[in-house]
């Protein structure tokens, strides 16, 4: 169908206006990790060479920090050097290493913190996608059968145990389904990514797409059994929103004429959940697990933990431990940058497919 | 919005009759009967604690029955210091219902507070308390809390106030949409044509029609803020030992679950009851506030 013309025209204006309000937000969330990094009581150079460090020691990091600089504006070399030398300051050093890519260096490994990412980033995307995938295959069924059980006993179980899939802690489930499907049953390893006898060639850092590139079939089932458990574990964060609206949209679609009249033609009833109802009823839940992304992400942090992924979520953790500030931060801006992308081409592609979102 | 506005003055003309019909309906609500009296229990229980079972956590050790499993002497067995896990995982209850309980208020005062100044006075005051909600929301789940007291410092405190940062967004975005469909409508304008002062039309009309949906939104936070202590807690950023907290015993039971994993196992059933039991009633509470969510 041709949409008409003034359509596009709001279309387009409505996009623009959604990317660059995100400028602003992006922008406040990196002045917001800047102040809780910088502005705390404390030396952040002690915390990390700790309180018996040499005073030369701790004068050093300080510098190459940039902690002796002035957090906002630099006044004394603005008289020095000329007005530009008002920006050498702790937050103008900061956002100008920021905009050009450069999330500093690990303080242990001496990594830069953009190049561990790149490494780091394919783990955890390939669990939540992973995640997000049992949650589907899990929960549109789950979700269908409650909708046409409506009100009678399956329809109450099944949203009981939907609802109870976001109350158990995540990182408790993970540690209850590696005892009993790794340790006492032996079927799945505890932890992981791939096994340390496989060999495998890494292009694209999604193990399981690596494997199908180069047909290495061992490994990808090795691949495949090691992220099952904490694709499962993680899965259950998404399931139960998944459950509800796929409840809630296939009662709506099912109260609709169409689906009625292909009733009426005599269209049998698998017919009619399968081919008319559940196709329409899915846009809305596909949305929903969509922006479900960044739930996903910080319940990475708690899985990747248990399961020892080499993910994000585990190397922000090891980096709390060890005080890594460069690394928590670096992290931490990555996965909300990421969560605020995700989020927003959600909106956007979901006002391209359905015409009647309004584009206020 | 109209409908907000006559639900709102029909609830003060038949206060008794609309207030009775909701718990009728509340009570007809199994899951939410069920959700009522697992909360119920756990408070009662809770507060019950240091009456029916003093405990001294940094005091608590018996070496001679360490990493016994679960029986008639230790229901829930004992840690590798020999402590009792059933007192433990009992007095763990006081400090996820404290924390949980403490940082949804805080969060509901300074939410509220934003939500209110933002929706009615507007203009650029409106845009920069708008802003800075965004930003917040930018943050997926407890990721700021994490990064909030990796940087302050990994204590209970923190821990609190970094769950409540995490909880004001939503609170901030609630009570405004209340403020800017109620500032316009007929009754506060005529409030306001009266002479009321803003701080009466804020207590008298604007905050009493926001009630409903922060109640509903109340219940499932403090399930979330449960949830996120433990989680704290689990990473080492929240309750430090020896505390019997939730998610710290689980860190505990963790490192020793291949010998004892009845360690893990208690705490993590208590916070799912805890939670289930808070996720129940909101969402029995739901369905009876909101009458066009009910199906």
């Amino acid at each position: 169908m041709q949409r008409p013309r003034r359509w596009r025209f709001r279309l387009t204006t409505y996009v623009l206006r959604r990317v660059l309000g995100l400028i602003p937000v992006l922008f406040g969330v990196s002045l917001l990790l800047f102040l809780i990094t910088r502005l705390i009581p404390g030396d952040p150079a002690v915390a990390m060479l700790g309180q018996r460090a040499s005073a030369e020691a701790l004068q050093q990091l300080r510098t190459d920090l940039g902690l002796t600089l002035p957090v906002w504006f630099n006044l004394e070399a603005a008289m020095q050097r000329g007005p530009l030398g008002l920006f050498d300051s702790q937050y103008f050093n900061y956002m100008g290493d920021l905009l050009s890519g450069d999330l500093g260096r690990s303080v242990f490994s001496r990594i830069p913190v953009s190049e561990s990412l790149l490494v780091r980033f394919p783990a955890t995307l390939e669990l939540a996608l992973a995640a997000m995938l049992v949650s589907l295959i899990v929960g549109i069924p789950a979700g269908v059968y409650a909708a046409l059980h409506r009100g009678r006993l399956p329809d109450t179980l099944i949203m009981t145990f939907a609802l109870s899939g976001v109350s158990f802690p995540v990182f408790w489930l993970a540690i209850i389904l590696i005892y009993i499907f790794a340790v006492t049953l032996g079927w799945l390893p505890p932890s992981s990514r791939i096994s340390v006898s496989s060999d495998l060639n890494e292009i694209t850092n999604l193990y399981l797409l690596d494997a199908l590139l180069t047909r290495n079939w061992s490994a990808f089932t090795d691949v495949l059994r090691h992220l099952i458990l904490p694709a499962v574990a993680l899965g259950t964060i998404p399931l139960a929103i998944v459950v509800r609206m796929t409840r809630s949209s296939m009662l709506e679609v099912l109260s609709q004429d169409y689906v009625r009249t292909a009733r009426s033609k005599g269209v049998g009833e698998r017919e009619v959940v399968t081919k008319h109802a559940l196709r329409n009823a899915l846009l809305p839940v596909i949305t929903v697990v969509g922006l479900s992304f960044g739930t996903l992400l910080s319940g990475a942090i708690l899985t990747e933990t248990v399961f020892s992924w080499p993910g994000i979520g585990r190397w922000v953790y090891d980096a709390i431990g060890a005080r890594d500030y460069p690394i928590i931060q670096g992290g931490v801006l990555f996965v909300a940058v990421t969560f605020a992308v995700v989020n927003l081409l959600v909106d956007l592609s979901y006002a391209l497919i359905d015409p009647r979102i309004q584009y206020t | 919005m109209s409908t907000s506005d006559a639900t709102g003055r029909r609830g003060r003309l038949f206060g008794e009759s609309v207030l009775g019909d909701q718990l009728r309906k509340f009570f007809r609500h199994t899951t939410g009967v069920t959700g009522l009296i697992i909360v119920g229990a756990f408070v009662v229980i809770s507060l019950l604690a240091p009456v029916l079972a003093p405990y001294d956590a940094s005091r608590d050790r018996n070496l001679r029955a360490r990493l016994n499993p679960p029986s008639a002497e230790h229901l829930f067995g004992t840690d590798e210091l020999g402590r009792d896990q059933l007192i433990r995982v009992w007095h763990g209850g006081r400090i996820s219902l404290r924390v949980g309980l403490a940082a949804v208020a805080m969060a509901v005062v300074v939410g509220s507070v934003l939500g209110l100044i933002a929706g009615y006075v507007g203009g650029w005051i409106d845009t920069l308390i708008m802003w800075a909600i965004d930003i917040l929301l930018a943050f997926p789940g407890i990721l700021l809390a994490i990064a909030i007291v990796a940087t302050l410092g990994p204590n209970l405190t923190n821990a609190l106030i970094a769950i409540s940062v995490t909880q004001i967004p939503i609170y901030a975005r609630i009570i405004r949409s209340v403020v800017l469909s109620l500032r316009e409508s007929e009754y506060v304008q005529a409030a306001r044509a009266l002479g009321a002062n803003p701080f009466r039309i804020v207590l008298r009309h604007l905050l009493p029609n926001s009630l409903s949906p922060i109640i509903v939104q109340l219940t499932l936070s403090i399930g979330i803020a449960i949830l996120d202590v433990a989680a704290l807690g689990f990473l080492g950023l929240g309750a430090q030992p020896p505390a019997p907290e939730w998610g710290l015993m689980i860190r505990d039971g963790f490192s020793q679950f291949l010998r004892a994993p009845w360690m893990s196992i208690f705490p993590g059933i208590a916070i799912f009851l805890s939670v289930v039991g808070f996720n129940l009633l909101g969402d029995a509470i739901r369905d009876v506030l909101d009458p066009r969510l009910a199906e």
